[in-house]
């Protein structure tokens, strides 16, 4: 007999254990589909490994795919920290996405180092007013946040398309819905000459790092965790706890936010309506399988970048399905999630006497 | 409250005439270091009420759940009568067997299906699931004729989670008879009745005993046990270290017996009175349609006094205490808290006024689980400069601060850096006990402060809550315990339906008029 006992505390090594585990038992469970369709399974999983960090190129490629995964993945975990079921950070994306191109494809002249801020920071502010709307309707009237969140990302998607298709348009790419280039002023530079890669990635890398500071060591850091963990014994405390969430709404958003900003001042150059190949969501499993650590986000997001991906260069080389990264995606959220089992609970066997 | 005024008086027969139905020999249970349970013998009679004592962590459940097959013992046996009075052994780690063997057990939490009828959840278990709806005749006449002898009495027509606590457990009852059990266990049953319903319920378990049945009463409420039981067994650290019959037993003995040493008596020294801290006049909080609210209340509570609330919970103490809490705001009536008036609910004003506050529950309102002793110790002063510089969290600050109140108030837990879900309810009420009186508030709200509390942890916030008023704080006491309240109270008011009585001094107030205004009675009637 299998009995579940509850942890009293978790350790380290056991969480990390997790997310691990769940990544490779997810690519083995793969495996499975794979010997079904009939192809070979081993050479499948090599090219996957060689497309996604065979060559320095491969590398930059997954880090250049997993920055906006980064910035999503902060984004979901900021915000499931806290209780607030942000599922609308593809809106967000776009949103910010949206700021990027208003502000620095020619509205405003200024120097670079004025101007990347300036986009930086419109992007984040975009993406957190977009969220703020659903927190408040939270706040106020006890509206469920998955709902409004999940909404808005198609009205924003389709705000984007007429934009694209009206106003935004640029007149000099004949016919496509497409806006016009942001400023090379407005431009995040390239890390490495000749690779796609960008300073996006230091700046996703380094919100990991300031969100992590936040979290643990400020007094709002406390605060949100407390309003995330027991809001009713927050209240009780006397915590700010709609000033709480109000800065929840903000990180979470704004973060969101930036991954539309990185992907098209760092790689794009300018917004179409598929900048993104659903980011947002995809940063909820990264946010899980960090279990919403900020500095878990990184590897996580890397991994799942991986995993795109190599999924893309196995396609190539032997015609199987880039699908099959959706599939290990699914498949290890759903492996993080039975693996939370063992993290919350001791798993004892129980001996049963013959009677 | 159990009241020894049941009509068949227990068989005082001495319990070697009457045959033996359970047996516990050598029982012994090691969780690693820790010896659960340490050798421990216990003998049961047909007709015999036993009350199993002991503090938390004493060693009851995990015998219980020996009993039960949960878990199976390292050592010892446990033998059990069958259907002819002849002892069998009864093999380990089976529940079914220790159901079949005739034990049944109702526990403190309920384990019924809310949505099932009574009648549904009694034969829960004993047919298919698919054949409940038919209702067989024999199984409602079997329910029936057991309503009859046994005097429960509730409604089986309606889903369970539409009754009151009180049928709830009635029914758990009649289940437990409808297997006809020869043994019963009775985990901390008055815990969740009104005093009414705990008299019922005593009268109904003696004559249950009367006709044969062994009960094994488990409670902390040592009055109840003396009333109610013939023999006592007592639990300390695992072992047992007292077996005897009830009679000529007194409380303290028995207290001291369980926590294993002397237990101060608590002392209420004359403290001078201050200023007020609590003045209302004509106070009104919540809807005229809510259950729990308060209307009209009047109170003046003055520093280095202690005015406890009496009262069945739910009508209106939840008000009163959330209103003081700051969790509310007066709808009507003036509400002056230490000089300033309170028009707004907002916990933060009333701590920052100097109110200390102690939940009803401190699970869900008094700390976060998840958070560490020293987080939740400093929940409330998270923004004073001691904890935090520039919002940075000063966190060595922090822990060394917790860690002396770890040691002040004797908290037993793995450090401050342990999660505050991993302390028993004692040691938490101590670290919510020490965040309250870290302040020296002027005001302290204290809600069922020992509620589920060891006599160890009750008195140890008792002492503390005495020693705050000697120092001047005036203390608003909600209890539901009336000995608690007339231990530590200097004025008693009572609250029935939302209206409170005035207070009362306690010199010359007897319990049965408290009593009798808490069914609703005014003060003159009750008098």
């Amino acid at each position: 007999m299998i009995r579940f006992v509850p942890r009293e505390r978790t350790p380290v090594w056991l969480t990390l254990a997790v997310s691990v585990g769940a990544g490779l038992v997810a690519l083995l469970l793969t495996a499975i589909p794979l010997a079904l369709s009939g192809a070979p399974v081993l050479q499948s999983f090599l090219f996957m490994v060689q497309g996604a960090a065979g060559s320095g190129f491969a590398f930059a490629e997954t880090l250049t795919r997993a920055t906006p995964l980064i910035f999503t993945g902060l984004a979901a975990a900021v915000a499931f920290r806290a209780k607030l079921w942000n599922i609308g950070a593809e809106g967000q994306l776009y949103a910010g996405a949206l700021a990027t191109v208003a502000l620095g494809a020619g509205l405003l002249d200024l120097p670079s180092y004025l101007l990347v801020p300036t986009v930086l920071v419109g992007a984040a502010l975009a993406g957190a007013a977009l969220l703020l709307v659903p927190v408040f309707f939270k706040m106020r009237f006890g509206a469920d946040e998955v709902v409004v969140t999940l909404l808005l990302n198609f009205v924003v998607l389709l705000f984007v398309q007429m934009m694209l298709e009206g106003p935004m348009k640029d007149e000099m790419a004949l016919g496509w819905p497409q806006s016009a280039p942001v400023l090379d002023e407005a431009t995040l530079p390239k890390l490495v000459p000749g690779l796609r890669l960008h300073w996006g990635l230091v700046l996703a890398v380094a919100c990991a790092i300031g969100l992590h500071v936040l979290i643990t060591r400020t007094v709002w850091g406390f605060r949100i965790r407390a309003v995330g963990e027991n809001a009713r014994a927050a209240r009780y405390a006397g915590l700010p706890v709609s000033k709480a969430m109000a800065l929840v709404g903000l990180l979470s958003g704004g973060l969101a936010g930036l991954a539309g900003a990185s992907e098209v001042a760092g790689l794009k150059g300018y917004l179409t309506a598929d900048l993104s190949p659903g980011f947002g969501y995809a940063g909820i499993v990264v946010a899980t399988l960090a279990n919403l650590s900020p500095l878990g986000v990184v590897p996580a997001a890397v991994f799942i970048a991986a995993v795109f991906v190599g999924a893309d260069s196995m396609s190539r080389a032997i015609g199987v399905s880039n699908y099959l990264a959706d599939l290990v995606v699914a498949l290890s959220l759903l492996s993080v999630l039975v693996g939370g089992l063992l993290t919350r609970f001791r798993i004892v066997l129980v001996r049963r006497e013959a009677a | 409250m159990i009241a020894p005024t049941a009509p068949d008086q227990p068989d005082r027969t001495p319990h070697h005439t009457r045959p033996l139905v359970l047996s516990l020999s050598g029982i012994t249970k090691r969780f690693g270091n820790l010896v659960a349970n340490d050798v421990i013998s216990l003998d049961v009679h047909a007709g015999e009420i036993v009350a199993l004592l002991g503090e938390n962590g004493a060693g009851k459940t995990t015998l219980m759940s020996i009993l039960f097959g949960h878990y199976v013992a390292d050592e010892g046996t446990v033998h059990i009568a069958d259907a002819g009075g002849r002892l069998a052994p009864l093999p380990g780690g089976s529940a079914e067997a220790a159901l079949a063997a005739g034990i049944g057990m109702v526990h403190q939490h309920f384990t019924l299906a809310e949505n099932l009828t009574g009648f549904e959840n009694i034969v829960l278990g004993t047919v298919p699931l698919w054949r409940l709806g038919f209702g067989k005749a024999a199984a409602r006449a079997k329910v029936a004729r057991l309503m009859k002898e046994s005097g429960l009495e509730a409604d089986l027509g309606v889903p369970v989670g539409r009754l009151s606590v009180g049928e709830q457990q009635r029914i758990e009852i009649l289940k437990a008879l409808y297997r006809d059990v020869r043994v019963l266990i009775l985990d901390e049953p008055t815990a969740v009745l009104t005093p009414q319903e705990a008299d019922s319920l005593a009268t109904t378990v003696k004559a249950l005993a009367a006709k044969g049945l062994a009960v094994i009463f488990i409670s902390h409420k040592l009055h109840e046990v003396l009333a109610l039981c013939e023999r006592v067994a007592v639990l300390r650290g695992g072992a047992k270290v007292a077996d005897r019959p009830a009679a000529g037993a007194d409380r303290a003995t028995l207290a001291e017996l369980m926590v294993g040493r002397e237990i101060p008596a608590r002392e209420r020294m004359p403290a001078a009175l201050g200023a007020p801290v609590l003045h209302l006049a004509g106070v009104d909080v919540g809807a005229p349609g809510e259950r729990d609210r308060l209307e009209g209340a009047d109170l003046e509570l003055r520093g280095g006094e202690i005015i406890g609330i009496a009262g069945v919970s739910g009508n209106g103490q939840g008000a009163l205490a959330a209103l003081v809490a700051g969790l509310k705001a007066p709808r009507r009536g003036r509400c002056e808290i230490i000089g300033q008036v309170a028009t707004r609910a907002d916990p933060g004003a009333r701590l920052a006024a100097g109110v200390g506050r102690i939940p009803e529950d401190r699970h869900r309102d008094g700390t976060i689980g998840a958070l560490t002793v020293a987080e939740n110790y400093v929940l409330e002063t998270l923004a004073d400069p001691e904890n935090q510089r520039h919002g940075l969290l000063r966190r060595a600050a922090i822990r060394t601060r917790a860690s002396q109140a770890i040691r002040d108030y004797d908290i037993r837990c793995p450090g401050p850096e342990a999660p505050i879900r991993a302390l028993s309810g004692g040691n938490m009420q101590k670290v919510v006990l020490a965040r309250v009186l870290e302040r020296a508030p002027r005001l302290i709200l204290a809600h069922q402060p020992t509620r589920g509390l060891d006599i160890g942890a009750t008195t140890d916030v008792h002492r503390r809550l005495l020693a705050a008023r000697g120092r001047g704080a005036g203390i608003l006491l909600i209890s539901e315990d009336l000995d608690e309240l007339f231990a530590l109270s200097d004025r008693i008011a009572v609250m029935h339906a939302g209206h409170l009585s005035p207070a009362m001094d306690v010199a010359g107030l007897d319990m049965r008029t408290v009593g009798l205004m808490m069914a609703g009675h005014s003060a003159e009637e009750a008098a």
